[in-house]
This record gives structure tokens, sequence and C-alpha cells, in this order.
């Protein structure tokens, strides 16, 4: 149900230039150049699309920044200064990827909070029930057994 | 006058589904086996009442009635059959409607078929159901009623949106609903479970067909999808990380982790209470991924509702079901015992670390999805979060889950031998290596860790193959017994084999696809020639086609090989839907082993030319092939004997058995 693209794209269509994507006519003629261009382009948003990259929209904004990073490259600026350059004019909403900060902070530092607190409730928790499997109570001590049962009689069957 | 009955039919559902609710409910409290009696049968006659509201429904759009609003709006009298029925899906009415009749269909066969669940926990588990049914008629008839008449009726429909007019797009929705809604079976009984606040490892057995059948068609549902976007939307990306498909993925990835807890907890009556919590999240996913689709919230107003009333009452629904069972979860788990120990290095162990990393990853789509709304709605300030973000972030916490992948199976229950499982998975880990130098010395070009993306997928693949080698003792018993061994193992075995192993196919399609395809955007003139990998491709001129409900214009191509011979032609076009005057793109695709040509068409230029983009695809059929050997795995796991619907054995019939089981594997 990616209805969003398609219904941009079917936009991009119906306008009445000719539209969709990369066209021909604005590739650089050095692929090493044009190989950049398409690396950024791919980080850049079509701020008129929803949640499209330039590089994959037909819509004409996406078209004039398109050249707009062409010319920079060919004017001679790196990667970085090109992104600056469209944060500058345009605000971080440009990038796909937001550059960490205190209000990306959040966004950045879950998936490694969630990794590393899941991980370290795990361990405690391992270490808590090993201790307390001395504290006993009946029912652990039992399905223990049981356990130890099942690994007994799977070994001798096993081999 | 049928189209009043099926409107009829909703509201009567509407009290069934309230019955359901209530009846079961307060018999299982006071112990009334009659009481709880009715919730079954309330149940059935929900089923049979949405079912008559969804076939007037799709009688309606087959006849192009379109005196019915929803007809009016979404169909059109020349659009073929399989349009017109699938158009009673491709919109917020009707999917909503479908929506529940999957539900009240997943409620009738617990009603049906639980015979050997405890009375009270299906008493309990169809109430919920029939709470969650509740909820969504009433949305339906208060908010999204697709029955709502038009009057004067006018002459011809508007069409079903052309991009709908898809096969793909036809059967998408209801693989992904199925998927959906199956998990809601899996919360209804979590929340029995906890209302009746004991639960053992039999429940785990009770859940787990309900959550496989839902994993195999979310699993489907999601692939296919994601055919669609490829070949439809002209410029062969696969996954675009696009909100909408995100809320797809959420569920599977909740879901793949709680259908492995559940094994643990079926196996080794651990892990309870995580369980039952990844069971209420796995549902909060789809309920949350319907509300995304639903509510416009995402501001792809365009495509769907925009009316915020039906947002406001999604949220509250969402809020309910959410809220409610984690409210409900806070107070009882502490009360659920946890059972059986076991050592960080088992089988376990394995899954402990799986259930982290999916979660993870789960916890990473979710940020990413919905960061950018929380931010501009308290701060104002506006992000984008878009695929550098995902592959950044996703990416490395999925590579862990693929190396330990192969581990799991092999280790032990309770106790695992990492040294002797790693021998085993030597053969893998060479394999593996050959695969990486391989790849460096073929392919040039393209990301330098490309290749061992590659490794890592024929390490999941061969770790999948070493499993079933090592259970059947292929090579070290004779032929004869080697294949009665294969004949013998649980499906399960065979189904977590394939699974796994389809995990790889799609993990290679997307590193071939990715690191090593290619692509050639020009401006043709007829009798120009494009070059692209080992094909060339030489382009005759354009024509005209007509079609039922549309005109094609088309490019024809001819593709030889480099050497020479032709192969083939392709035929991309642009599709003009005068109904509606829209215009699709339609990509021609030629398929070479499980590589692709991919070739699509811009509007021609003044100048004569018309714009080409042309791209090679190396192995991407890879991807969905995955998928499918995901879905056949998740299908003979199913059908293995110990899980089919109906079959849970009683908890001392299983105890018993548990011995010989585990000998088996």
């Amino acid at each position: 149900m990616k209805y969003v693209h398609a219904l941009l794209l079917l936009i991009a269509l119906l306008a009445p230039t000719r539209l969709w994507a990369v066209e021909p006519d604005e590739m650089l003629s050095d692929p090493t150049l044009e190989a950049r261009a398409r690396a950024l382009s791919k980080e850049l948003r079509c701020m008129v699309c929803q949640n499209e990259s330039i590089d994959d929209s037909g819509a004409p904004l996406a078209h004039d920044l398109r050249v707009l990073v062409r010319d920079r490259i060919k004017a001679g600026d790196s990667d970085t200064q090109v992104l600056d350059f469209l944060v500058a004019r345009y605000g971080e909403f440009v990038l796909l990827k937001p550059r960490l900060s205190w209000h990306t902070a959040a966004l950045w530092g879950l998936p490694p909070t969630v990794l590393l607190v899941g991980a370290a409730v795990i361990l405690l928790d391992l270490r808590r029930r090993r201790s307390g499997q001395v504290a006993g109570e009946q029912e652990n001590l039992t399905s223990a057994e049981e356990a130890r049962l099942a690994e007994l009689l799977r070994d001798s069957s096993a081999t | 006058m049928i189209v009043e009955i099926g409107h009829f039919a909703l509201v009567l559902a509407l009290g069934a589904a309230l019955a359901q609710t209530v009846a079961p409910f307060w018999g299982a409290r006071v112990g009334d086996a009659g009481l709880m009696g009715v919730g079954r049968s309330a149940a059935l006659t929900q089923l049979l009442l949405i079912a008559i509201a969804f076939a007037a429904l799709v009688n309606a759009h087959l006849t192009s009635d379109f005196s019915v609003l929803n007809v009016a709006e979404n169909s059109h009298s020349a659009v073929p059959a399989i349009y017109k029925i699938s158009g009673v899906w491709g919109n917020h009415e009707g999917s909503m409607l479908l929506w529940t009749l999957i539900l009240a269909a997943f409620g009738a066969i617990v009603a049906a078929f639980g015979r050997s669940l405890p009375a009270r926990l299906r008493a309990d588990a169809l109430a919920v159901q029939g709470m969650i049914s509740a909820a969504f008629l009433a949305f339906i008839l208060l908010t999204s009623n697709p029955f709502e008449r038009l009057s004067p009726a006018p002459f011809e429909g508007q069409d079903l949106n052309p991009i709908l007019q898809d096969p793909g797009l036809a059967i998408h929705p209801p693989l992904l609903y199925l998927g959906y809604v199956g998990f809601s079976i899996v919360f209804s009984f979590a929340a029995a479970a906890l209302i009746e606040g004991r639960i053992d490892a039999a429940w785990a057995r009770y859940v787990r067909p309900f959550a496989l059948t839902a994993w195999c068609f979310l699993t489907l549902g999601i692939a296919v999808g994601s055919y669609w976007a490829y070949y439809t939307l002209g410029w062969g990306g696969f996954w675009f990380w696009d909100p909408v498909e995100n809320a797809s993925l959420m569920p599977w990835l909740a879901g793949t982790a709680f259908i492995h807890s559940a094994a643990v907890m079926e196996k080794r009556d651990a892990l309870k209470v995580w369980t039952i919590f990844l069971a209420i999240l796995v549902f909060s996913f789809s309920l949350l991924g319907t509300f995304l689709v639903r509510s416009g919230v995402l501001t792809s107003v365009h495509a769907f509702a925009s009316d915020p009333r039906r947002g406001v009452f999604i949220l509250v629904i969402l809020a309910a079901f959410i809220a409610g069972p984690l409210a409900l979860f806070a107070w009882r788990a502490p009360k659920l015992r946890q059972g059986g120990l076991f050592a960080p290095i088992s089988r376990e162990g394995a899954l402990v670390f799986n259930n982290l990393f999916l979660t993870s990853a789960c916890a990473t789509v979710f940020v990413g999805t919905l960061y950018p709304l929380a931010l501009e709605a308290l701060t104002g300030d506006k992000i984008s979060v878009g695929p550098p973000f995902f592959n950044a972030t996703f990416g490395p916490l999925f590579i862990p889950l693929m190396l330990v992948m192969p581990l799991g199976p092999l280790l032990g229950w309770k106790r695992g031998d990492i040294v002797s499982a790693a021998q085993r998975l030597l053969a893998a880990a060479v394999l593996a290596a050959v695969a990486v130098a391989a790849a460096f010395a073929i392919e040039h070009g393209g990301p330098v860790l490309a290749p061992f993306g590659v490794g890592i997928a024929v390490f999941v693949m061969a770790g999948a193959v070493t499993d079933i080698a090592e259970r059947t003792m292929i090579l070290r018993l004779p032929m004869r017994a080697t294949l009665m061994r294969a004949i013998g193992l649980p499906r399960s075995v065979w189904g977590t084999a394939f699974a796994h192993f389809g995990i790889g196919v799609t993990l290679l399609g997307i590193v071939a696809v990715t690191a090593w395809g290619s692509e050639r955007i020009v401006a043709v003139k007829p009798g120009e020639i494009i070059d692209i990998s080992h094909y060339r491709l030489t382009f005759d001129g354009v024509f005209n086609r007509p079609g039922p409900n549309y005109r094609d214009v088309v490019g024809h191509f001819t593709v030889r090989r480099a050497s020479g011979d032709v192969i083939g032609a392709m035929e991309p076009s642009r599709r003009t839907f005068p109904a509606r005057n829209m215009a699709t793109t339609e990509a021609a695709l030629m398929s070479r082993g499980f590589s692709q040509l991919y070739l699509s068409l811009g509007d021609p230029n003044p100048d004569g030319t018309v714009p080409v983009r042309l791209f090679f695809k190396p192995h991407v059929l890879m991807i969905w092939l995955g998928a499918i050997i995901m879905f056949f795995g998740g299908g003979l796991s199913l059908s293995d004997r110990r899980l089919r619907v109906g079959a849970p054995r009683p908890a001392k019939a299983k105890a018993k058995d548990k011995p010989a089981l585990q000998a088996a594997e």
C-alpha cells in the first residue's frame, strides 16, 4: 500500500512538464561527479513530497534541487559543503538522515538504548534467577528437576 | 434492497459483537457454562452477519450499482470484474469492512474449533475478540458506512484509482489484513490469560497456529506490496522505508519475535511474561499500522480518509486497546510465575538474543516512523527521517541477528555446547568465506562491504541446510536411514529451516541488487541502442494500443545478448485512464534467471526522443522468492501435528512425550 509514492508520481506525471526523477539532460558528463550527485540526491528530501528523496521524485522542486546539487558539485563543493548549503537554505527538513542534535537525540538514541537496556535486563534477570535458585520456590525446583530428567533422557537416547 | 440488507446485517453484527463481549466474560466470572457458550454462538452469528454485509457490498460493486456512494466513487462499469471486486477493499470504508470480516472469521475459528481449550480461557478470549469487533463495527457504522446511498444515482462511476487496478494491489490488502488481524487472536488470548492471572506452556501451544498463520500472511502481504512498488513505481526500488511500509514491517518484526519467544514458552515454560507482553505489542503495532494508514496522520491525505473524525475515533480505539491491556499487564504480570531456567548459551539464550535484536529493530522502525510526527506536534520543528536513517540504524541491528541465526537451532535446550555447534557450522562458514572471495573476484565496483553481505546470506542459507543435515545425519548414515530420519523430523523443524533459508535468499537478493545493479538514463530516438550489463537494447519506436478502460502508449525495444542474438522484446508503456484523467507508468520487466531487466518510459520530448530508464537488477527476484520460502516454511510449521488448530493436547500428555520429542530433534 505505497499509494503515497504512487500518487505523487501520478501527480507528477499529470503535470504539464515532463517529469520523472532523474532526467537524462540533468546528468553531469563526468561519471564520478554524477555518481557523487546521485549519492547526495538519495540523502536529500523532496520537500513537497511524502518522504521521497529528490533522486526518486518527479516533482519540479526535486528537479530544481538535483540541478542545484550538480551546480554546487561542478563549482567544486565537497559533499559536506553541498549539504550545508542546502540546510542553510531549506533547513534540516531537507536531510533524510537528520543530524545528531538536541532535538534528534531521542531519535538516534532510542535504538541503542533499547538494545543496551534490553541486554542489561536480560543479564540481571539471569543473575537474579541463578542466585534465586538457591532460595528455591517449590515449583522452580520441580521444573528444574523435570528439565534435568528430560536432558538425561535425551542424552541417553541420543547416543 | 440487497444493500440495505447488508447495512442491516452490519448493525445486527454489532449487537452480536456486544453479546460476545458481555456474555462469555460474565459467564467466566460466575462460572456459568451456558453464558460462556453464548460467546461461541455469538461469534459464529457475527461472522455470518458480517459475511452477509460483505457479500452485499461485493454484489453492489459487481453489478455497478452507482446509487451506492462507495461504488460510484470507486468503480466504473468498464472496469474488469477482478477490479470491481478488489475495488471493494480499494477504499477506506470497504477495507474496514474486510478488516472486521477477517476479525470475525478468526473469532469464529476459535468458537468452532477450540473445543479442547480450557473453557474459561476460550470464553475470555472470545469476549476480548468481541470487544475489538464491536469497536471496529461501531467505527464503520458511525464514521465510514460503505452502504451510504447516493441520490440521484450518477450514470457512471468515478472509476477505481488506476494505481489500484493491478493484480498485486488487488491481493495485497487482504493478505496484509490476514496478518494484522490474525494477531488479534494472539492478543485476545494474552488478555484472557492476564484476566485469568494464570498462564502455562499450553497457552503458547494454543496461540501458535494463529500466530504462524498471521505471520505467514503478513510475510506474503509485505512481499506482494514490495513487488508491486517495484514494478509499478517506475524506478525499481523494492523498499522505501515509507511510513506506510513501516506500518506493516513493525508488526512483522514484533510477530517474528513473538513466534520465537512462544517457542521457548511452549517447550521450556520460560519467557512467559515477555511472551505475553509481545503478544500485546504485536497487535498494538497492527492497530497502529491500521491507524497510520487510515487516519491520514501521515499527511498522505490524498490517498485516504482525510476526515479527522475518523482519525480521532481510531485514535481512541488505539488508545483503549493498547493502554488497557498494558495496564492489565502491569497489574497482573507480577503474579505470573516464571518457569524453566536456562544457561546463557542454550537454544533459549539464542532465542532471547533473537528477541532482543528483533525488538530493537522494531523500536528503530517505530521511532524513525513516528519521531518526525511527534517532534512536529511538540515543538513545531520539522525534520525528515528517510532511508539513509533506517539503513544506518536497522542494518547494524540485523547483521548480528543473521550471524547468530544458524547457531540457534544447533544449540540444545537449557544448556548448549557452543563449541560443538560452531564445529558443525564449519562447513557453512567455509562456504560463506568462499562466497565472499568469489564475490570479490567476480564483481567489480559496488560497496566494499557488499561481498561480506553475500557471505552472511550464504552463511544463513548454509546454516539452515546444516541444521537439517545434522538432524538427518546425512552422509554419516546410509541414504535410507537418512531419508527415514528426514521424514520423521517434526514439520516445525523443517519449517524453521525453510524460513531461515528464505531469509538468507532475501538477503542475498537485497545485497546483490543494491550493490551491483546498474542503470542507464537516456533519451533515445528510434533505432538507437542502449547497452547494459551483458545486454543490448534497440529502441524500435512508439505505438498506441487500446485497453478495456485505458489507452497505452507503448515503446517497443528489441533485447539482444552482447553476442547479438535476439532474446526478446520489451514493451514499457504509459497508460492513460480517461475516466479519472490519470496516467500510470507500466514498466517492462524481463527475467533472466533471478535477475531482471527493468525498463520504463517517460513522456516523449518535443525533439522526438523518448526518455528511458533502464535498469539491470541482478538477482532481484530472490528478494521475493525468499519471502515465498519463508511463507512456505511457516506453513510447514503450521501443519506440524502438534500445532494444528483444535489439537492441543492436555499438559500432562505433553510432559510425557517430551523426551521422545527431544530425541527426535
